[in-house]
């Protein structure tokens, strides 16, 4: 392995890792925020359980998510010097914009939300946790505008041997970044919701505080279906913004190798990259890829053949994760809707089978934004900044072999050590529900039981 | 130039206010074990800093970010020259904030013993090796034209150590003084010994570094060519001063305050020292990072300063509005009281 492998691995690594996290923070903030706004609104104490019980979950997650997050800031420096010190003029702004305005207010109201209870007024406390919800979701668009820049680089010209900003109203306005942003915050809602159902539907299935959890699953089914609905909705327009500026990138997501006008979709299609064809060709839909392409039935799709073969993306695993991120996501469309359907006009503790296919879906959304990632991002190889700057040509050249190798390694034992003791407590948590016993629950003041 | 130099000051001040702020959150994290004589007690220190340790650290998030957005040629051959160093930093600081979420989950005294190693490891390492790095950013690195010529050894070298052991005893004072102010009875006065006890070795190694960056480094070369700026320093060594006359008039809070007001200015002497240069070449001072030749465009310094003009004040201002929420000390009764509590 080189050294451009192994830092690539290490930033697959340390992002997944921090990937696992991010998106049940976007979602479960609001969720959490949602129902604590509940009880102050009705006085019902059952929010105020809900909130505690969902928000501590909440706690356990997000302290992994904002730990390994500033491993993603250093690691530019680090390993990727070159990519720093050649765009850094355009994409350190971003970064340095999200700390200032995002990641400030998430840190400083989530402290006043664990350790104010007893502090400020059920308003204020409630304020607090919309100011991290609101914030996670602003963290999560100026990264976006940032990734959004390496797909699709705008407002920026190259000179002084670098590339320079020109135009930051062109960057904050990047219809691919934009997208991107949507269409990750709603897969964060996604997988919150998915959370919520399986845990309810866990401790439903023993009969465990029946009204809290069913409450719950409502709540969340609700939220799973609307967002749901939108990712696939976003993740269409994506798709076109894809297909016009990185017809490679779409060419690979789809296995297209001959540039033709109104191609057909293969619900089976098995692509053979070595004889630069598709093996397997079957249940062809007329002009679907054309029209998820470009919203027009016979438009041209650029085929990989129409590429230099080190222009174009590896192709298997763009092609796999895309396939199985569309699966999945189809899959969450229907079960949110029988969700919703089962859980307000149905009994739903009393559907066994739905509650336990509920209940292993927790990771699945998971696995979908993973594999978005790897849509996106091994999608855009072999470059680091489309059409500007090649991935080989980023990685630091101070930093030695032995130096990533060492860091990679440990980056991987300490995540995976941390990642299943917060697992393990995610867990523990979970099965154990709400806590009943009022009287131990420091409350708002004013609000004396 | 106005541009390149506001911004340098901006970066200083970041510095500055990171190493001020998560400075008594380090101080009180190397003392954890040694000044917690029983869980109560420990879980009174973690509640102390528990509403505004995250807050702090973003300081260190935004310091990061303004280097890449306003110098990215100095962030690219800062973070890349110390490399292992900001890898074992990394881990320290997320060993250190899982630590304090995960500690109060389980009862087992095993597992409250292993989070409380991890948060005194967890705060020491970072103290250490921020200290370590910017004695080698003040002395100056092995730069030449094609880059960076080291390794992590070459920043082990004695007036990097010296610098970092400074940050060490400022953070362990600032952060005994912090606790001092945050908690009561007896768990306070202990504090306010060890920061007492803690004071004369600070004193010596301050001296010590000041000596020695006659030697090592070229920082002082600016005050002389421009004498006012020697208030930072003298300010610096005043504060110090202070540090122990305050607290031997039984005022933790205004003792607090000059070891604050010590810390950033210590940061300052160094970062003013070091103008226009952000990382000087020990090879020849024609390769040295300045921020002329490190800073993004004009037109990027523009839109930042914007941003900053805005956005800066409003944080500052919910900053002090939930410090001023948590300005009473924590009781050993209250943690006892809410077995929810961390």
């Amino acid at each position: 392995m080189d050294l451009v492998t192994l830092s690539r691995l290490q930033f697959a690594v340390t992002i997944m890792f921090h990937f696992i996290f991010v998106p049940l923070t976007l979602g479960l903030s609001i969720l959490t925020a949602y129902m604590e706004t509940r009880y102050v609104r009705t006085g019902d104490e059952t929010y105020l359980k809900m909130a505690k019980f969902w928000g501590k979950l909440f706690l356990i997650n997000f302290a992994l998510g904002v730990v390994t997050g500033i491993t993603m800031e250093f690691q530019f420096g680090m390993n990727w010097a070159e990519y720093s010190r050649y765009v850094g003029d355009i994409f350190g702004a971003p970064l340095a914009i999200e700390a200032t305005v995002a990641f400030f207010l998430e840190s400083v109201f989530i402290g006043l939300w664990i350790f104010g209870w007893n502090k400020v007024s059920k308003k204020v406390h409630a304020f607090a946790i919309w100011m991290v919800a609101i914030a996670t979701n602003l963290s999560a668009l100026w990264i976006l505008l940032a990734n959004g820049w390496m797909q699709h680089p705008v407002g920026f010209v190259l000179r002084n041997d670098r590339a320079e900003m020109i135009d930051f109203l062109a960057l904050v306005t990047n219809p691919n970044g934009l997208l991107k942003f949507a269409h990750q915050v709603l897969s964060g809602y996604t997988v919150a919701a998915f959370f919520v159902m399986g845990v309810s539907a866990w401790h439903l299935l023993r009969n465990n505080e029946t009204d809290f959890f069913k409450r719950s699953f409502r709540m969340a089914a609700t939220f799973g279906l609307v967002s749901a609905i939108l990712v696939a909705l976003f993740g269409d327009f994506s798709a076109v913004e894809v297909a016009t500026n990185q017809p490679a990138k779409f060419a690979s997501m789809e296995s297209v190798w001959e540039t033709k006008h109104g191609v057909g979709l293969n619900l089976l299609l098995l692509p053979d990259p070595q004889n630069e064809c598709n093996s397997v060709e079957g249940l062809c839909v007329p002009k679907a890829v054309s029209l998820l392409a470009f919203h027009t039935p016979n438009a041209e799709i650029k085929g990989l053949k129409d590429f230099p073969p080190e222009l174009r993306p590896p192709l298997l695993p763009v092609f796999l994760s895309f396939r199985l991120m569309v699966g999945l996501g189809s899959y969450f469309i229907l079960a949110a809707l029988l969700a919703v359907l089962l859980s307000r006009w149905g009994k739903i503790e009393n559907q066994t089978l739905f509650l336990k296919v509920m209940l292993y879906s927790i990771p699945l959304p998971y696995i979908a934004n993973q594999l978005g990632w790897v849509v996106a991002e091994v999608g855009r190889q072999p470059w680091i900044v489309y059409g500007v700057l090649k991935t080989s040509d980023a990685v630091s050249k101070s930093v030695s072999m032995g130096q990533v190798v060492g860091s990679l390694v440990g980056f991987t034992l300490l995540y995976g050590f941390l990642g299943a003791v917060d697992i393990y407590l995610l867990i523990k948590f979970a099965r154990k529900g709400p806590d009943n016993d009022i009287s131990t629950m420091i409350r708002p003041r004013g609000q004396e039981a | 130039m106005e541009y390149q130099i506001l911004w340098f000051i901006l970066w200083g001040v970041l510095w500055a206010v990171y190493f001020m702020l998560d400075g008594f959150v380090m101080g009180a994290g190397m003392l954890h074990n040694f000044l917690g004589s029983n869980d109560g007690e420990k879980r009174v220190m973690i509640n102390t800093i528990g509403p505004v340790w995250e807050g702090n650290e973003v300081w260190l998030v935004t310091a990061g970010g303004v280097t890449f957005a306003a110098f990215p040629t100095t962030y690219a051959l800062m973070f890349s020259a110390m490399y292992t160093a900001l890898f074992l930093l990394l881990c320290a600081l997320i060993i250190r904030g899982v630590s304090y979420e995960f500690r109060s989950k389980e009862e087992w005294p095993w597992w409250k013993s292993c989070w409380d190693y991890a948060i005194m490891f967890g705060n020491f390492f970072p103290a250490l090796l921020f200290g370590v790095a910017f004695g080698n950013i003040f002395a100056g690195l092995p730069i030449d034209a094609t880059g960076f010529h080291g390794s992590i050894l070459t920043l082990l070298n004695p007036y990097g150590l010296l610098t970092g052991a400074l940050f060490v005893l400022l953070f362990l004072v600032h952060g005994a003084l912090y606790l001092t102010v945050k908690t009561t009875g007896d768990l306070s006065l202990r504090a306010n010994v060890i920061a007492n006890r803690l004071w004369p070795v600070l004193l010596i190694v301050a001296v010590t570094f000041l000596v020695a960056t006659q030697y090592a480094t070229k920082l002082y070369g600016n005050y002389l060519a421009t004498p006012l700026l020697l208030i930072i320093p003298v300010l610096a060594v005043a504060s110090l001063l202070g540090i122990r006359v305050l607290s031997a008039q039984g005022k933790p809070l205004a003792a607090l305050a000059a070891s604050s007001l010590t810390i950033l200015m210590v940061v300052g002497t160094g970062v003013a020292g070091l103008f226009p240069n952000m990382i000087p070449s020990n090879i020849d001072p024609a390769y040295s990072l300045t921020i002329v030749n490190s800073s993004s465009s004009l037109y990027t310094l523009k839109i930042m300063t914007v941003v900053a003009a805005i956005f800066v004040p409003i944080v500052i201002c919910y900053k002090i509005w939930i410090y001023r929420i948590f300005r009473a000390p924590v009781r050993v009764e209250d943690v006892l009281a809410d077995k929810h509590a961390y």
